[in-house]
């Protein structure tokens, strides 16, 4: 039999779990801070908006969510498999189309800042 | 101090009865078991076959959880009956055959299907370096050991089968087991056969079917954490994919 091209998929599906495990909760504590009004000066807006303005910026938000977009789709397929849903190409089909549109979204506006 | 280890319980045991040549289909038969409460399953099994019904099938051997042999659904959970103590049960026990296998009779399960799948992962020493009997022993250091002592605890009792729910669905996945087992080769530092065995297992119906459920680590009786072998195995797959692929002049 020959070896899988899971890999494809399952490579953008680690980066992304792992990256969302470390950096979500982070960023969860940080938009929290925001709203409430504690965040540090070293975070102002005008600092990170200088951040996310920058090429270097850029690639990091898009890295963030474009493998978080991917590792969660993967995931939203192995759940629906794990549920006994074995429309399995509808459901690849319609979760990575989801993902795409959402990177190529993240794309255009970052083009854009 | 009352010393109670010895008093008798009844207990009562609720055993899947199947036989291929006479039943349409399985059924389950209640016996009232006098038991010891530190008894485990298979003892009230064993006092059941010898004093109740002779007619009873199931596999045993060791009675020490090492041999494997005596894996069967208990209260719906995949055990080894000689580790499922009384004491932790109350009420009427249910006793079934590993799920997901086809049933030989009784609480036998067909184990054909992994024995097959065993063979397919060459789950046995391939060496990497050719030594003579004078050469001497392979050394390995204990970190080196360390990298596969917890995957060789494996005692092919195919709990992990049973509660894999992708197994289930899709009976040609080789399976926690055998994979895990394939990943003890792999990291073992004297072994050369990790080629051959990526011909079995970096396949979708090998590693590739795992959705890593998790369940198989859950009931594993040797602690063996199959879930573990089978993410690293994927890692480590996934990096071959790549090397193949955009870098095949580097040497895996």
């Amino acid at each position: 039999m020959a070896k899988s091209n899971k890999p494809i998929i399952w490579g953008t599906f680690a980066a992304g779990g792992t990256l969302t495990a470390f950096v979500t909760p982070v960023l969860m504590v940080l938009t929290l801070l925001a709203a409430t009004g504690h965040l540090p000066d070293m975070l102002a807006y005008d600092k990170l908006h200088a951040f996310a303005a920058g090429w270097f910026g850029k690639l990091v938000i898009f890295v963030i969510i474009f493998l978080s977009l991917w590792s969660q789709a993967h995931r939203l397929r192995c759940t629906f498999y794990d549920f006994g849903a074995r429309a399995d190409t509808l459901v690849a089909t319609t979760v990575y189309a989801l993902a795409g549109v959402g990177s190529i979204v993240t794309l255009v506006v970052l083009a854009r800042f | 101090m009352t010393d109670n280890r010895m008093a008798i319980r009844q207990v009562e045991l609720e055993v899947l009865r199947y036989n291929p040549e006479t039943d349409q289909e399985p059924k389950l038969q209640k016996f009232t078991v006098p038991c010891v409460n530190e008894w485990c399953v298979l003892d009230a099994l064993n006092y059941l076959k010898d004093n109740l019904d002779p007619t009873l099938a199931y596999r045993w051997s060791c009675h020490m959880q090492v041999c494997g042999s005596c894996g069967m659904m208990i209260n719906g959970e995949p055990k080894l009956a000689c580790k499922a103590m009384l004491r932790d049960y109350s009420g009427v026990i249910r006793v079934e055959p590993l799920s997901h296998f086809p049933i030989e009779r009784d609480l036998v399960a067909v184990a054909d299907d992994f024995m097959a799948k065993l063979k397919r992962v060459k789950p046995y020493l391939i060496p990497g370096e050719k030594r003579t009997l004078a050469d001497g022993e392979y050394k390995q250091t204990p970190a080196q050991l360390e990298r596969y002592k917890k995957y060789a605890m494996c005692i092919n009792c195919m709990l992990c089968y049973a509660a894999c729910p992708e197994y289930g669905l899709t009976p040609k996945f080789i399976g926690p087991g055998a994979i895990s087992l394939a990943h003890r080769y792999n990291q073992d530092s004297r072994d050369g056969g990790r080629d051959e065995r990526q011909e079995e297992i970096a396949t979708s119906e090998g590693v590739w079917e795992c959705t890593f459920v998790g369940a198989c680590s859950d009931v594993c009786p040797k602690h063996v954490d199959p879930a573990s072998a089978l993410q690293q195995v994927k890692v480590a797959s996934t990096v071959d994919w790549y090397l193949e692929h955009f870098m095949s002049w580097v040497k895996k």
